[in-house]
């Protein structure tokens, strides 16, 4: 044990880190998923029983999937400052902005497409397409 | 490695003890590039993901005269999926719990428990799909199928692959232990299991959820 204490009198942080590889606590598991339960229900059960208008609950629906994506991030996956020195972070941060603009890139190119240049082929005016 | 004998593999799981302490601290500074490597192949994988989510978002609508989401989704095969993946995410951080106490039987056992869930995962999700092919709603019929079944099926076989390599760390298990390399691997394919299920809550909110609003 002599390579721990030499470790652990280095940095006491990345000793206690080191006790949990992976920063995995029974705790944070627990969070995880009582957080994931609630914010699946939500939207399951909106969709389910109709209680909201169409748009409110398409609302909630995205609101609590990018809530529980987080959970799962950080709950489950571990994600944060300290892990790997940041990198991690700072990779998952890149990718959700590389996510968000090919996503909403995308469907902002072809609606305007679908809206602009092909006015026969928009879903309404399906009948008028030759 | 395969010509280490027992007596040999039996010291090494003892050092491991050592090499494991090491190793952690190495993990989390700049020593070992196995772990950010891994996350760097996800972030990658979740890049296909978008792709196939973008496609289709704007592919959503364009039933051709087909079915709708509406027509063809059962919400409650969807939500078991979706518990059966959330619970196996839990059983696998159980695993890794048992993993750092060094309980091998247990990290076996919430191992084997975790590739039963995802099996259960990918039948219901056979069943499925064999269900909208029989009703028709094949990935031909329209945009909003072939997009559909791409990207759900996309997942499906990730989540297939993830039971197969949770099935090799049951023999390397079985084989070797809980040496520093089977560490490593486990805290991998926990990476892995766990950004499927990320995957899926963007499945199930944007392609089922929603659909059945629209």
């Amino acid at each position: 044990m002599s390579a721990l204490d030499h470790n652990a009198t280095q940095d006491p942080e990345l000793h206690s880190h080191g006790d949990t590889f992976g920063h995995a606590s029974f705790k944070s598991y627990a969070i995880g998923f009582v957080a994931s339960v609630i914010l699946t229900a939500i939207p399951f059960w909106l969709v389910m029983t109709g209680a909201l208008s169409p748009g409110a609950t398409a609302l909630a629906i995205i609101v609590s999937a990018i809530a529980q994506i987080v959970v799962h991030t950080i709950c489950f996956l571990h994600v944060n400052t300290q892990a790997e020195g940041g990198w991690t972070l700072i990779a998952f941060v890149f990718t959700a902005v590389l996510l968000l603009i090919l996503i909403v890139g995308s469907l902002w190119i072809m609606y305007h497409l679908n809206a602009n240049m092909m006015p026969g082929a928009m879903p309404g005016e399906m009948s008028d397409t030759p | 490695m395969d010509t280490t004998g027992d007596s040999q593999a039996l010291a090494e799981a003892e050092q491991s003890v050592t090499f494991h302490l090491v190793g952690d601290d190495h993990g989390h500074g700049t020593g070992t590039p196995t772990i950010l490597g891994f996350w760097i192949y996800l972030m990658s994988d979740a890049l296909i993901f978008a792709a196939l989510f973008a496609t289709f978002g704007v592919l959503s609508t364009s039933y051709a005269g087909g079915p709708a989401p509406r027509d063809i989704f059962e919400l409650p095969l969807v939500a078991l999926n979706t518990g059966i993946l959330l619970v196996s995410s839990i059983t696998y951080g159980l695993a890794m719990l048992a993993m750092e106490r060094g309980a091998l039987r247990k990290t076996q056992l919430w191992l084997a428990i975790t590739a039963v869930l995802g099996a259960s995962f990918v039948a219901v999700e056979v069943y499925e799909f064999a269900n909208l092919i029989a009703e028709g709603a094949t990935p031909q019929r329209s945009g909003f199928l072939s997009s559909f079944f791409t990207l759900v099926a996309t997942h499906g076989l990730h989540v297939t692959l993830g039971i197969i390599w949770i099935l090799v760390m049951l023999v390397q298990l079985s084989q070797r232990g809980l040496i520093v390399e089977n560490r490593r691997r486990l805290l991998c394919l926990s990476m892995f299991w766990h950004f499927l299920d990320v995957i899926w809550i963007g499945v199930f909110s944007f392609v089922y959820l929603l659909g059945m609003v629209r």
